[in-house]
């Protein structure tokens, strides 16, 4: 039952083996307890693959095959080299009760290996510098090419490698264990894992066209984490923050201009996303143990329920950033609730509120952006220009950039 | 099992204004003993010790055949290590509960250094 595929179709291949990779290296990593062999074997595989599979069809497990062929490499090879022999001695030891590994390959479709949980708590230990915990998550889990993460952070190939191998040689040299952290450490070394998915797929909404695989690596790697950790509500929480502000993608630019909240067409919102986002947000109020992402993933909640921008439930919005502030009392919560207090109290107590924050967030150019918007509502239209000049000018992306230069363009002959 | 070096380090010029009382380092050193007493309970300690300050270093090297001195450490810095712990830890999370049992007895950060090899080079090469 293996699914024949066209001779040159190299893309498909390549597709179905990145599916597969993170769990691959990740049972590797467990059998041989070192990540460049679990690597390298997983690369020679896949050399096997595009071969292979090409004649006679993807089979029916790529996993389990990918697994299966990687394995076996690595031993061959391990076997030629000395330091490979001392090394096959040990693992020979540790897993001499099961010789043929319990990798859970052959197991289609079951429930997801705790070999990639492990793999994660490894790749996002709070000993490894985040950079680090991001490159590796993507590398050994994400199966993205060094070159693909190196595009997602603006930096260059040579500078990505460099960070991959430092930090595959400190996990080895320090000893950091591939494990599951025990019940009561959790809580604690769960939070740089979530931290390191969000911020990949932050990193993936940067440049929605160019980086769409980061953001589509960022849900595929927390629906793992939620599937294998279920009682974790923070988790679901990331989940659904994540689909639902993928559900807003489709609107958010046009003509390469970023479209705000307030302009987006919502017919072209992403229902099925919505429906996913909501039911995950409402499983979290039950449970009601609420953290940081689920309080932001609620507050996505509402503002997908609203059919228009008048309709949305501002009131609630703000009551939920102030729980969201409680528990994470940062600027840049504070100026969203000065945002969200803008369309419940009007421009005067929104303006006075950001104003609050401008000596923190002097270079975010969010902040600029509301308080031009929030100038330009009072007809302060001077003042609105010189807020817009400065998000312009502070912007990371072309299409905010391009909205703020239209936005000056439009204000262009007012007068206050 | 590996094996960590669990360092901590004061600026040049101290002891920390004001110094703890009486009361406080009889606390301190209860809390030490009892945090040794379980390192080897637990096959933990190797070794230990609180150096003595730059001050006190001295640098040789031999220069044709003969044997030079200099008077201070090796790396002139405003730090320098004042004490340490040679630890077994099953990986780096272990060494890390330790290090941090030991910062809080303390007060002060400690960095955990990995080994790359340990006890005589002799018995390194062997086997």
């Amino acid at each position: 039952m293996s699914t024949h595929i066209a001779d040159g179709d190299a893309g498909e291949v390549e597709r179905v083996f990145r599916e597969a990779y993170g769990h691959a290296v990740a049972t590797l990593v467990r059998v041989f307890g070192d990540i460049t062999v679990a690597e390298d074997a997983v690369q020679d595989a896949f050399v096997v693959a595009v071969q292979r599979w090409s004649e006679s069809g993807i089979p029916p497990n790529p996993a389990g095959w990918i697994v299966t062929t990687a394995r076996r490499r690595a031993i061959d090879s391990l076997r030629r080299s000395a330091r490979g022999r001392e090394l096959w001695r040990t693992v020979g030891e540790l897993n001499g009760a099961k010789p043929t590994g319990a990798g859970g390959e052959g197991v289609e479709g079951g429930p997801v290996s705790d070999d990639r949980l492990q793999l994660i708590f490894t790749c996002c230990h709070p000993a490894l510098r985040t950079e680090h915990q991001v490159a590796l998550t993507l590398r050994l889990l994400g199966g993205l090419r060094v070159d693909e993460i190196a595009r997602g952070f603006l930096v260059t190939e040579p500078t990505m490698a460099k960070r991959l191998v430092r930090a595959k040689y400190k996990i080895k040299a320090a000893n950091i264990p591939y494990r599951v952290p025990a019940a009561s450490d959790l809580p604690a070394r769960l939070r740089p894992v979530l931290s390191v998915l969000y911020l990949i797929y932050t990193a993936g909404a940067d440049d929605l066209v160019e980086r769409e695989h980061l953001r589509d690596e960022a849900i595929r790697l927390a629906r793992a984490v939620v599937a294998l950790l279920p009682d974790e509500p923070d988790a679901a929480g990331l989940l659904a923050l994540m689909l639902l502000n993928e559900s807003r993608i489709p609107a958010r630019s046009r003509d390469g201009a970023v479209v705000l909240l307030c302009d987006q067409d919502r017919t072209l919102w992403d229902r099925s996303l919505i429906r996913e986002g909501q039911s995950i947000v409402r499983d979290c109020i039950r449970r009601s143990c609420p953290g940081p992402y689920q309080l932001q993933a609620a507050i996505q909640a509402v503002h997908c329920h609203a059919d228009t921008f008048a309709a949305t439930d501002w009131a609630q919005i703000v009551t939920l950033y102030d729980h969201l502030y409680a528990l994470v009392p940062t600027p840049i919560v504070a100026l969203n609730r000065a945002i969200a207090l803008t369309e419940t109290q009007g421009p005067n107590v929104g303006l006075a509120a950001l104003d609050g924050v401008a000596g923190d967030l002097d270079n975010y150019y969010p902040l600029h952006a509301a308080r031009g918007e929030a100038l330009y509502r009072l007809r302060r239209f001077d003042d609105a220009r010189h807020a817009y000049r400065r998000a312009a000018e502070l912007a990371t992306s072309n299409a905010d950039r391009n909205y703020f230069t239209l936005r000056l363009h439009e204000l262009a002959g007012a007068s206050d | 099992m590996s094996q960590y070096l669990l360092s901590t380090f004061a600026a040049d010029g101290e002891p920390p204004s004001p110094p703890p009382s009486q009361e406080t380092m009889q606390a301190m050193m209860e809390r030490i003993v009892a945090l040794e007493a379980d390192m080897d309970a637990a096959g933990t300690f190797v070794f230990g010790g609180h150096l003595h300050g730059p001050d006190a270093a001295t640098v040789v090297r031999m220069r044709n055949a003969e044997l030079v001195m200099t008077d201070g450490p090796f790396v002139e810095s405003k730090e320098h290590i004042s004490g340490f712990y040679i630890i077994n830890a099953d990986d780096l999370d272990a060494a890390l509960d330790w290090a941090g049992r030991v910062s809080d007895c303390i007060g002060r950060p400690i960095e955990v250094q990995p080994f790359a090899a340990t006890g005589r080079v002799a018995d390194q090469f062997s086997g």
